[in-house]
């Protein structure tokens, strides 16, 4: 016999070798692969802050809360105001809604925040010292937030602050019984303790002069809005005409708390006329808030104007103020034109009244930067380019200032955005932003791997206390349904290690890299049947066409 | 507001509680066979199934989990039909296990026999399985599956019921449903696909068999079939498992669809999930989320016709039958659906 031994020793019309069928390389077949992704959850890009809020409830869902403080910390220097000041977009923006009720994000920030506050938890700047100084004014949220990024980016940062306390809008802007002053007290000292300066009772009013000065390479600005809107009531007497600034200022740093009488008409319909209204309320006054349109229209978050009703507060809708006498205030009724817009009826009646409090909307005071060449003011805010710098060379310039909502964590995002770009200038540099990923819409997600999960509320204080004294309203999540309320995040966009995909894979195409590690497709078996896909609860795989 | 002491409260795994294959949050004692690591893969890559099989992916779920209980120790036989063809073509194999190919007809009669060598041998500890697809089970292989309960051999028979003959062109089985598409069932004249009050339900026969175990499962719900498949090896006699395996081939439907439409199936009614010891059933698994049967069925093409208004007669049948097995098995909690 002339044949080779291997032909040989093949069994009768086998030309094939005796094997495992891993020989067999079904990944040919495939006209689609599946590509693992991360998506971007929805709260992430919601967050004027730019906090990656679905990280830190992965950590604290596993119980690691000072991991995910940190991890809150690397974007958001003031969490504990936050859990309570903030209005939570991302609550609104969450996937969750859609499946019962938001993941409480900002129950579980709160909770966070007071978990660092109480054992003292610390950030520690890794970054060389740059030699560079940078002066802030203003320490409110935008300026203790440059102030705390440029630091940990090693540079040397002095607050200059007018007043005398840190904390700007936080604390003249936001009542006690939403924002206790301990917690804001407590996250300024933390920021003051990484070597950033704070000369309070500073005024600046040469930006250039005081640069020179202190030798400082560049400047943020954050002086905020504190020019109150007025408008003219016809013979009503000055002295009982307030502005809700300075009404709200007045409980912060005044001997005795702001004369209001025992009824106050409080005119607007913003959320600081919510505030002057309940802190009115607190005070023993009777207040009525008179707005010019609608309960929808109002600007006033709905939260707050419903726990206001709750408390006792009297609104007005549809109604302006034309007039005053010695009994009180002339109210005008108003109706609604076809084009929604408020239209005065000729109806008027009296609000018996002591005082009125001005709550229309705050302008910013400019005048500080009247010596610097090239910066623009215009529609009464500063303009700032994309790197927030103003049209003055190293003069940058965030929070209620310039164009832009008006809250406190839009005001952190400035704070940190503006210090990132600060860092690239002092380098001779430009800050690029990272390119975003899509996001994880609810249609990216099956929402059948999630289980149903009634929202932990936080307690809520007695109507008699909020109603006669500052404490705090909104209570905190305790450390059992904190966690509870974070592992209702559905991970939106981000593999949280389900194992779905590796289950689901009729070909064993996919292997396990073990915790932390995700997972890995086999491409010489998978047939591209795109189970793993479908099946995902969180949309972290794609489809994508082969080139064929 | 009340506090619950820690050691009182339960741990909850809220995230995707137990519905996803593995959960990070769980102990590893209770995450799945198909989550770990190191679970044997005893149908492994490169078989010649189709894009998105069902009865490729039932076939390692319950084989995995049979392995797991039997400490590696279990030998199958298997019917002729697609799992036998695609894992097999000579001289490859898929199988990372002992495994012998039947006849199409006398799978669970090889099992008896390797059932009673091993008896013979004093081999306790070796555990024997026997598998084939519906038209293996309920048609060709009926008389010797029925043997093998009679004499209540030691044997677990695990069908994996695609509702039809796939491997040789999709030809009606007794486990077709009615209205449904099949080579030797298509859909013309007035009631087209196949003829409503036929075929048999083989569970319940088996159950009528008075055998220790029977169960329905589906690959929708890895957590129930684990569970099943284990419980049946707990047990010693004639056992029964039938698990609920699209096939994207044989239905018209998206190989990606295939876990998708095993749980519309059980969803809407139309496949109930039960377990029954000794001719008794001892477990109903409710439906989560009610859907409407033409959920389920609008994603197949073999049943594209009972959408046409000349065949809504034929709709109304199919969800009478959801309607009966619901009713039958009590499948809506009486609190109404999970919320």
């Amino acid at each position: 016999m002339s044949k080779s031994a291997p032909e040989q020793s093949k069994p009768f019309a086998i030309t094939l070798d005796v094997g495992s069928s891993l020989l067999n390389r079904t990944g040919s077949w495939r006209t689609e692969r599946p590509v693992y992704l991360d998506r971007l959850p929805p709260c992430n890009h919601a967050c004027p802050a730019g906090e990656n809020i679905q990280q830190w409830l992965s950590l604290a869902e596993e119980g690691d809360y000072q991991g995910a403080w940190r991890e809150i910390m690397k974007n958001n220097p003031l969490p504990g105001v936050m859990g309570r000041a903030c209005y939570h977009p991302c609550e609104d923006a969450c996937n969750r809604a859609q499946l019962d009720t938001a993941v409480g994000i900002n129950s579980v920030e709160r909770f966070l925040a007071d978990e660092a506050i109480c054992n003292n938890w610390r950030v520690e700047v890794e970054n060389p010292p740059s030699g560079k100084r940078v002066l802030v004014i203003g320490a409110g949220p935008s300026g203790l937030s440059a102030a705390y990024h440029l630091a940990l980016l090693g540079h040397e940062a002095t607050i200059n602050e007018a007043g005398p306390v840190a904390g700007g809008m936080m604390r003249f802007g936001i009542p006690k019984y939403r924002l206790p002053r301990d917690i804001v007290d407590a996250e300024v000292e933390r920021i003051v303790t990484m070597g950033v300066t704070l000369n309070l009772n500073t005024v600046v009013d040469d930006i250039p002069a005081a640069m020179q000065a202190g030798g400082f390479d560049a400047c943020f600005v954050a002086i905020g809005a504190h020019l109150a809107n007025r408008v003219d009531i016809p013979a009503a007497d000055a002295s009982r005409v307030l502005d809700a600034v300075s009404v709200l200022r007045d409980m912060e740093t005044g001997d005795t708390p702001p004369q209001l009488g025992r009824r106050v008409v409080v005119y607007g319909g913003g959320n600081t006329a919510v505030d002057v209204a309940r802190t009115a309320k607190r005070l023993g006054a009777e207040p009525v808030i008179v707005y010019r349109r609608t309960r929808e229209q109002m600007p006033a978050h709905d939260f707050e104007i419903e726990e206001a009703l709750e408390e006792g507060v009297v609104v007005n809708w549809l109604s302006t103020v034309t007039g005053a006498d010695e009994k009180g205030f002339q109210i005008e009724k108003m109706a609604l034109d076809e084009n929604g817009r408020p239209q005065p009826t000729g109806e008027f009646e009296t609000i018996e009244a002591d005082s009125m409090v001005m709550a229309l909307g705050q302008n910013v005071d400019t005048s500080i930067l009247d010596h610097l060449p090239g910066v623009e003011i215009a529609d009464k805010v500063v303009q700032v380019d994309d790197n927030m710098m103003t049209g003055c060379e190293g003069v940058f310039a965030g929070g209620d200032m310039v164009p832009s909502e008006r809250t406190v964590t839009v005001a952190v995002g400035h704070g940190k955005k503006a210090a990132r770009h600060i860092d690239a200038f002092l380098r001779g540099d430009r800050y690029l932003k990272p390119s975003q990923h899509e996001i994880a819409s609810y249609d990216k997600l099956n929402p059948w791997y999630y289980t149903d999960a009634d929202k932990k509320l936080r307690p809520i204080l007695d109507i008699a206390r909020r109603t006669s004294t500052f404490e705090e309203v909104m209570g905190s999540l305790d450390r059992n349904n904190a966690l509870f309320e974070a592992r209702r995040c559905l991970s939106c966009g981000n593999c949280f290690e389900c194992d779905n995909c590796y289950g689901v894979c009729p070909d064993n195409a996919i292997t396990k890299l073990g915790p932390g590690n995700r997972f890995e497709f086999k491409y010489d078996y998978c047939k591209g049947c795109a189970l793993c896909a479908t099946e995902c609860p969180c949309g972290a795989i794609e489809m994508v066409p082969e080139d064929i | 507001m009340a506090q619950i002491p820690e050691s009182q409260q339960k741990v909850k795994f809220y995230q995707t509680g137990t519905f996803t294959v593995g959960n990070r949050l769980l102990d590893a004692e209770h995450r799945n066979v198909q989550a770990t690591m190191d679970r044997c893969n005893s149908l492994d890559s490169g078989h010649r199934a189709c894009q998105g099989c069902g009865e490729a992916l039932g076939a390692r779920f319950a084989i995995d989990a049979a392995m797991r209980a039997s400490n590696n120790q279990l030998i199958a036989a298997n019917a002729t039909g697609c799992l036998e063809v695609f894992t097999t073509p000579y001289p490859q194999t898929a199988w990372s296990m002992p495994w012998i190919h039947s006849l199409f007809g006398n799978a669970s009669a090889v099992a008896s026999g390797i059932a009673a060598a091993l008896k013979a041998k004093g081999r306790e500890d070796v555990r024997v399985i026997a598998q084939g697809g519906d038209g293996g089970t309920t048609d060709i292989g009926f008389g010797c599956l029925s043997g093998t309960f009679d004499r209540n051999d030691d044997v677990l028979y695990i069908c994996y019921n695609n509702q039809a003959y796939m491997n040789t062109g999709v030809q009606r089985s007794s486990a077709t449903p009615g209205a449904a598409r099949t080579a030797t069932t298509m859909p013309v004249g007035k009631n087209p696909g196949n003829v409503f009050g036929t075929g048999k339900n083989v569970p319940l026969v088996a159950m009528a068999h008075q055998i220790p175990y029977v169960a329905t499962a589906s690959v929708h719900d890895l957590h129930d079939l684990e569970y099943k498949v284990t419980r049946a090896m707990e047990v010693r006699g004639a056992r029964y498992i039938e698990i609920f395996v699209p096939c994207p081939l044989g239905w018209g439907s998206k190989p990606g669809d295939t876990v998708k439409l095993a749980r519309l199936a059980v969803e809407s009614g139309m496949y109930p999930l039960f377990e029954a010891e000794d001719g008794e059933i001892t477990g109903v698994t409710k439906i989560r989320r009610h859907v409407a049967v033409s959920e389920y069925l609008k994603l197949q093409r073999r049943f594209a016709h009972v959408f046409k208004p000349d065949n809504a007669h034929q709709l109304e049948q199919l969800e009478a039958i959801a309607e009966r097995n619901i009713r039958r098995f009590d499948l809506v909690s009486a609190e109404g659906e999970e919320e």
